[in-house]
C-alpha cells in the first residue's frame, strides 16, 4: 500500500515476494487445547455475570439453609411467648415471630425446607418426564400417540385437586407436597424431552448407532437423552424455583407445610397477616424466596446458553 | 481373491446372463424386488423404493446415481436394516437377512457398514471420537481396555487422522476430518461391505477427492465392496465399476460404468449425462445439450405407467399405460424403458 502511495515503484517487484511454508501433515492440525464438554460450558457459563451473580447467591443461599439454622443457638421450634414479636437484637438477630420463635433460625430452616422441596420434585419430573418422553419420542408412532395423549389428559387435571386429594389420603406433610409436585410437573418434563428426542432420532448418528448394532436403550440413553441434557437441565433449573413457588402457594392457601415446621411459604404467610405492625415478619422471608427465585432464573438462562453447543465460540 | 483386487478396472464383459459376470462367483449382496413405501398419513403413501432389483459382487463398486429424492439413501439404508422394507429381499453371501434378528442380524452389522451423508449430523457431538470411533467395539464386545484404545488409533491412522485427534469432539474438526472419523466408525468393525451414502456430497471439492481416494486405498487395503451413492455423476464414474440409475424409487437403467457413460440408452439417464459439463469449453460449446423439462412428479401415490413418461422426450402412448420392467438390452446392460422392447 505505501509503495503505491510513494508513487516510486507501482508494481511490486517479484523479489518482495516469499513463498509461503506449507507443512501438509500440520496443515489441519488443531492448536486449541483439548477441553472437555463440561468444562467449555463452565467457561461460557463464567461470561454471563448474570448467570454467575444467580450461581453465586444459590451457593450462599445453600450454604445458608446448611449452617443457618445451628449458628446462634435458637431452634426453629422452641417458642418463648413472653417475648413475641420482638425486634431484632443482639440475641434474636432478626427477632421473634408471633410465637416468639427465633426468625433467623426459621428463615434458614424454611429455606432448607423450600429448597428441597424444589430440588426434590425436579429430580421426581426428571426421573418420570426424561423417561416417559424418551420413551414415546424415540418409538414414536402408535406408542407415542397414546403416551402423549395420557399426558394431555393428565394436563388437563387441575393441580389443586391433585394436591387436595393428595392431601386427603396422605396428609399434609413434606414428601406429600413433594409427591404432588411430582405428579403434576413431570408433564411438562415429558412433552419438551419427547419433542427434543423425535428431532434427535432423525439425526445420522442415530441411524450410524443402529448400524453399529446399537440397542434402542442404547441409542435413547446414550444418545439421545445426553444431548438433551442441555435443554433438561435448563427446564430443571427452571422447574425448581416453580416448585419453590408452588410450595409457597399452597402454604399461603394453608395447604402447605404444618406448624410447626417451617417453609419460606408459611413465614410469609404468617407475615403478611402482621405485615402492618410488624412489616419485618413478611419482608425477610420474601427477599429470601425473591433471590432463590432469582437465582435460579439467572441459573438456567445462563446454562441455556453455556449449553448449546451452537453458541459456542 | 485376486479376482478382488483387479477390479477396480472394468472387465470385460463375458456375455452371460443380466448379472454382473465379471468373475462368475456369486455375488455378495442381492437385491430382489426390494420396496419400501413410508406412510404418511391416510391413504397417502410415500413410494421412496419401489420394486428395486440388483446385485453387487464381492470387491465391486456399485455406484447409484438419481437426482434428490429418488429413493437411493432409502435403498442405502433399507439394505442395512435401519428400515424395514415393505416388500422384497435382501440377500447377503447367500444369506436372506431382510428380516433378519438376532445373532444373524449382529453377524450382518459386522460385515456391513455405512458411510452417512452429512459428516455434521452424523457424529454425536457429545461423545469424544474415541468413543465415537470405539462405540461399536463397545457394542459388539470386540475390545476392552488397552486393546480398545489401540484399536482406535489403528484406525484413525488407517483414516489418515492422528491418534491425538481421539479425545477430541467432533466440533473441532473440519467437514473432511469428520468424514474420515466416520469412516473410521464404519471400519471399526471390520466390515467387507460399505454402503457410502454420498460421503462426499457435503464437502468442499478439494477435500472431495480426498476423501474419494481415501475410500478408494481402503478398497485396495481391505478387500471391501462398496454401494457407492451419489449424484455427483464424475465422482461416480471415478470409483464405481458398475453403476444404477435411479428415477422416483425405480432402477431405469443399469450398466457396466464406461457402457453406461459411452453409451446411455435411458432417456433419463442420457438427459443426467448431458447436464455433465465436459473441461474443454470447446467441446462444451459444440456439443448438444438435452436440457430435461419440467419437474420430478410427486413419489406420493405414483399411477401407472413409466414414472419418466412425463418428461420423457420420447414418450409413446404405451408408456402412460405400462410401466416398463428392467430388462437386458444388450449384455450386461440393463434399462428400463419401452423404446427397446
Amino acid at each position: 500500500m505505501s509503495i503505491v502511495m510513494e508513487g516510486q515503484n507501482p508494481s511490486p517487484s517479484a523479489e518482495l515476494f516469499v513463498p509461503a511454508s506449507f507443512d501438509r501433515a500440520k496443515a489441519d492440525e488443531i492448536d486449541r487445547p483439548v477441553v472437555g464438554y463440561w468444562r467449555e460450558a463452565w467457561r461460557q457459563f463464567r461470561r454471563n455475570r448474570m448467570a454467575l451473580a444467580g450461581l453465586i447467591v444459590l451457593v450462599l443461599m445453600g450454604i445458608m439453609a446448611i449452617i443457618g439454622p445451628h449458628l446462634n443457638g435458637f431452634d426453629y421450634r422452641t417458642q418463648d411467648l413472653y417475648n413475641m414479636y420482638a425486634p431484632p437484637s443482639a440475641e434474636h438477630w432478626l427477632g421473634t415471630d408471633v410465637l416468639g420463635r427465633d426468625v433467623f433460625t426459621r428463615l434458614w430452616y424454611g429455606a432448607r425446607i423450600s429448597l428441597l422441596i424444589g430440588i426434590f420434585s425436579a429430580a421426581l419430573d426428571l426421573l418420570i418426564g426424561a423417561v416417559y418422553g424418551g420413551i414415546s419420542g424415540y418409538f414414536g408412532g402408535t406408542v407415542d400417540d397414546v403416551m402423549m395423549r395420557i399426558v394431555d389428559i393428565l394436563y388437563g387435571i387441575p393441580y389443586l385437586l391433585i394436591v387436595i386429594l393428595l392431601m386427603v389420603v396422605m396428609g399434609p406433610g413434606f414428601w406429600t407436597i413433594i409427591l404432588a409436585m411430582g405428579l403434576t410437573g413431570w408433564v411438562g418434563m415429558a412433552r419438551l424431552v419427547r419433542g427434543q428426542v423425535l428431532q434427535l432420532r432423525e439425526y445420522e448418528y442415530a441411524l450410524a448407532a443402529r448400524a453399529l448394532g446399537a440397542s434402542h436403550w442404547r441409542i435413547l440413553f446414550r444418545h439421545l437423552l445426553p444431548n438433551s441434557l442441555g435443554v433438561i437441565l435448563v427446564n430443571v433449573t427452571l422447574t425448581i424455583p416453580g416448585a419453590i413457588f408452588g410450595e409457597a402457594f399452597l402454604s399461603f392457601i394453608g395447604l402447605g407445610i404444618p406448624d410447626p415446621m417451617a417453609s419460606l411459604g408459611t413465614m410469609v404467610n404468617s407475615g403478611y397477616q402482621v405485615m402492618q405492625a410488624f412489616p419485618l415478619q413478611l419482608i425477610v422471608p420474601a427477599i429470601a424466596l425473591s433471590l432463590i427465585m432469582l437465582g435460579f432464573n439467572f441459573v438456567g438462562d445462563g446454562l441455556r446458553d453455556a449449553l448449546d453447543p451452537r453458541l459456542r465460540k | 481373491m485376486s479376482t478382488v483386487m483387479t477390479a477396480g478396472k472394468p472387465q470385460p464383459h463375458s456375455a452371460s446372463k443380466g448379472l454382473p459376470a465379471r468373475t462368475g462367483q456369486q455375488p455378495l449382496l442381492q437385491v430382489e424386488g426390494l420396496r419400501k413405501y413410508f406412510t404418511l398419513g391416510r391413504r397417502r403413501i410415500l413410494h421412496a423404493v419401489d420394486d428395486v432389483t440388483f446385485s453387487v459382487c464381492r470387491g465391486e463398486v456399485f455406484g447409484l446415481v438419481g437426482e434428490s429424492g429418488c429413493g437411493k439413501t432409502t435403498v442405502g439404508r433399507t439394505l442395512l436394516g435401519l428400515y424395514t422394507p415393505t416388500a422384497g429381499r435382501i440377500i447377503y453371501d447367500g444369506q436372506d437377512v431382510t428380516h433378519a434378528r438376532g445373532q444373524l442380524r449382529r453377524e450382518f452389522q459386522r460385515r456391513a457398514q455405512m458411510i452417512f451423508q452429512d459428516p455434521y449430523a452424523s457424529l454425536d457431538p457429545r461423545m469424544t471420537v474415541a468413543d465415537i470411533v470405539g462405540e461399536a467395539l463397545d457394542i459388539h464386545h470386540l475390545a476392552r481396555g488397552a486393546a480398545r484404545q489401540q484399536r482406535i488409533q489403528e484406525l484413525l491412522e488407517l483414516v489418515g487422522l492422528s491418534k491425538e485427534h481421539a479425545s477430541r469432539f467432533p466440533h473441532e474438526f473440519s467437514g473432511g476430518q469428520r468424514q474420515r472419523i466416520g469412516i473410521a466408525r464404519a471400519l471399526a468393525v471390520n466390515p467387507e461391505f460399505l454402503v457410502a451414502d454420498e460421503p462426499i456430497s457435503a464437502l468442499d471439492v478439494s477435500i472431495q477427492a480426498q476423501v474419494v481416494n481415501l475410500l478408494a486405498e481402503l478398497k485396495e487395503q481391505k478387500n471391501l465392496t462398496y454401494i457407492f451413492i451419489a449424484h455427483d455423476l464424475a465422482m461416480v464414474r471415478h470409483l464405481s465399476d458398475r453403476v444404477g440409475v435411479m428415477y422416483l424409487g425405480q432402477l431405469v437403467e443399469l450398466a457396466d460404468t464406461d457402457e453406461l457413460y459411452r453409451e446411455p440408452l435411458h432417456p433419463y439417464t442420457q438427459g443426467l449425462l448431458s447436464a455433465v459439463p465436459i473441461p474443454d469449453p470447446r467441446a462444451e460449446k459444440s456439443r448438444q445439450r438435452q436440457i430435461l423439462q419440467g419437474e420430478v412428479p410427486s413419489p406420493i401415490n405414483p399411477g401407472p405407467g413409466c414414472r419418466f413418461r412425463a418428461r420423457c422426450p420420447l414418450a409413446k402412448p404405451i408408456c402412460a399405460e405400462v410401466s416398463p420392467p428392467l430388462r437386458e438390452a444388450r449384455p450386461g446392460h440393463q434399462v428400463a424403458c419401452h423404446l427397446y422392447d
